[in-house]
């Protein structure tokens, strides 16, 4: 089975009763010690773990991982520090892992030795925010080529035709956006997300994670059944902040 | 010398091609969610800018109200200490006192053609703020500005105008809390208002199409320095010289020249204190090529692919990256780039005022160092210099460096 394959196979499934849960954290974050023991405790809790490649400029995040990469950075985390620790950590949960990085700390390690090395670490698949399709190839082709997946984003405002054709490039599962906004936030989710994720349901071979401001069990239960999961992000970090177990806050959110 | 402008390649030109590269750089690295925006301002660019009612709109506007066109004036004092022919380019005597009026004018006339509510910008020196507050007060519209917490003690007095505009200014203390943060805060502020917002971008950087649109409204420069030059000395310049931070003024300046082969185009980085990371700006001298906010294109940034902090004296020039067609001017030759110091800007800037009777600006003011210095290899040259923007907002720095006096 490709990465790409394992990842959508880790997603499938039984999506009414139980939405599945991707749950990302800053790799690195707060150091590498903490960050090796709350992979462990999250990769126990969910379907899939998503890991933040810090960067200095990360302009589609809110102020709880801005924060999280400042201190990664500051703590001395890099791409391939991460990719050493997951070789190791990855192989022990047996979840998929995929990598959320802006463009230039991945554009600066180089696409081949990239694939490369992401798949010898276990990695499945990457998200790149700063990345639309129309830049898309050099990165989808050099992991295209190692069978790991570029996950695409969709967001509210993909006009149809380009949302069709983001489901249909996507590679693993395709990420869709609650809202227009960055990373977290106080905000309610807008009750209207609920059609748009209908639309790339109807759209989407694989399967569908609403993410973006998903905090709460309400967040999720409002959205179970209309997605096949939800990716939660800075309220995960917002729970280890306030010492909160992350196995405890994720079998929370499920209800 | 050339004929036409038909004659003239599109690549030669500079026009970007369908995806908004220059060369191998440029493009659109932004988040999907702002993608339907991008496009929506891509066939504004497209139908509005080339418009008769458009080009009528904003000659009108830069005319009565920006006092354009702006002079063009022999310096003969800087002219003799220096061995050269210097003629500088006014555009300190535009309106808010900096060339980014060009800019911001056409584009406030484009966001109210594309029915945008509000504005947002970014801004440095703050006379990008300072020149958007003022046309977004003319056109009606509301106005945001984010500025560093640094920027915002060195340029105190552009915030107080941005106030009296009407703007609202939204202090931004992450990163180095300089123009690249402020950057970073602004592209937030339209992720999280991509439809009825439209981002004022101030220089030739972001993703396509602004370093495009942004040339387009720039080019003015150029044009007016280039008949005025040949109307009053009857013939182009040896060598036209402009300060680079983002490169506005430069493409301004340098896009009409591109044609003239005859005619070397220099372009001035801040080299800072030093040429270790955090010390200057010079990002085409030491940058090597990567993405931020929106372009490929050259960036001062680490062996991880992190951005690296700058340091100039000049807010205007205190960022990390550099438009996309600079970098493609740099690799096929068309422009050198050079590098001064503070030393040599605060020098070059107290030898202006002193036998010019101008305060130029911080950043224009390494384009005066930057024209000493090719004054003194080749003497006599006739050198035509941008003086981007006035400096009045830099006397609190000026006083608190050497209470004025940069002879030394």
């Amino acid at each position: 089975m490709t990465p790409a394959r394992k990842i959508t196979a880790a997603l499938e499934g039984e999506c009414s009763e139980r939405p599945g849960l991707i749950a990302y954290l800053t790799g690195g974050y707060p150091d590498e010690r903490r960050f090796r023991k709350y992979f462990l405790q999250t990769a126990a809790a969910c379907e899939l773990v998503e890991v933040g490649i810090p960067f200095s400029d990360p302009m589609a995040d809110g102020l709880t991982i801005q924060n999280a990469s400042k201190v990664a950075l500051e703590n001395g985390a890099t791409l391939r520090k991460i990719l050493r620790w997951l070789a190791e950590l990855a192989p022990e949960t047996g979840k998929p892992v995929v990598l959320m990085s802006y463009l230039n700390p991945l554009l600066a390690y180089g696409f081949a030795k990239l694939a490369e090395d992401a798949l010898e670490a276990g990695v499945s698949g990457f998200i790149v925010p700063d990345l639309p399709i129309e830049e898309a190839a050099p990165l989808g082709d050099a992991l295209g080529q190692s069978g790991l997946a570029l996950i695409q984003l969709l967001t509210p405002l993909t006009p149809p035709r380009r949302l069709s054709l983001l489901c249909r490039e996507s590679r693993g599962f395709v990420y869709a956006v609650t809202h227009a906004g960055t990373t977290g936030g106080k905000k309610a989710l807008p009750a209207d997300c609920i059609d748009y994720l209908g639309m790339v349901r109807a759209q989407s071979q694989l399967p569908v994670y609403a993410g973006f401001g998903v905090k709460s069990a309400d967040d999720v239960a409002m959205l179970a059944g209309h997605v096949d999961g939800v990716v939660v992000g800075s309220a995960l970090i917002d729970a280890l902040d306030r010492g909160i177990d992350p196995g405890e806050f994720l079998a929370g959110l499920r209800g | 010398m050339r004929q036409t402008g038909h004659e003239i390649s599109a690549e030669r030109l500079g026009m970007p091609d369908t995806n908004g590269r220059f060369g191998e750089f440029g493009g659109r690295f932004v988040p999907e969610i702002l993608m339907p925006a991008i496009a929506h301002l891509e066939d504004g660019v497209r139908r509005i800018l080339p418009s008769d009612d458009f080009t009528q709109e904003l000659q009108r506007e830069l005319r009565e109200w920006a006092g354009r066109p702006t002079a063009l004036t022999l310096a003969p004092g800087l002219g003799r200490q220096w061995g050269a022919e210097v003629w500088l380019k006014r555009e300190d005597l535009a309106h808010t006192g900096a060339h980014k009026i060009n800019n911001a004018v056409g584009q406030v006339l484009l966001a109210r053609r594309l029915q945008a509510k509000r504005i947002v910008a970014e801004t440095g020196a703050g006379q990008h703020g300072v020149a958007t507050a003022a046309a977004c007060a003319r056109a009606g519209l509301p106005c945001t500005v984010y500025m560093g917490s640094v920027d915002i003690r060195r340029q105190a007095p552009n915030v107080a105008r941005m106030k009296m505009f009407g703007a609202e200014v939204i202090a931004v203390d992450s990163g180095d809390a300089t123009l690249r943060a402020a950057i970073d805060e602004a592209m937030r502020d339209w992720v999280c208002n991509p439809v009825d917002t439209y981002y004022l971008l101030g220089s030739v950087v972001g993703p396509h199409p602004y370093p495009y649109l942004v040339r387009e409204l720039q080019s003015v420069i150029g044009r007016e320095a280039r008949r005025q030059l040949l109307e009053i000395s009857g013939a182009l310049p040896d060598i036209a010289v402009a300060c680079v931070g983002g490169g506005s003024n430069a493409i301004g300046l340098f896009h009409e020249f591109i044609a003239d082969e005859s005619v070397r185009l220099v372009g001035v980085e801040a080299g800072g204190t030093g040429s270790e990371p955090g010390e200057h700006a010079a990002t085409l001298a030491r940058g090597k090529p990567g993405v931020l906010h929106g372009c490929y294109s050259f960036l001062l940034q680490d062996g991880d692919g992190q951005v690296l902090e700058t340091h100039s004296v000049s807010a205007g020039l205190d960022y990390p990256g550099v438009g996309p067609e600079h970098s493609m001017l740099r690799n096929n030759g068309r422009v050198e780039y050079i590098t001064v110091s503070d030393r040599e800007a605060l020098q070059a800037l107290g030898e202006c005022c002193r036998s010019e009777g101008i305060l130029p600006a911080l950043e224009s003011a390494h384009a005066l160092a930057g024209a000493k210095r090719l004054a003194a290899e080749k003497p006599g040259a006739k050198i035509l210099l941008c003086l981007s923007g006035r400096g009045d907002k830099d006397l609190d720095t000026l006083m608190k460096i050497a209470d004025g006096d940069f002879s030394q």
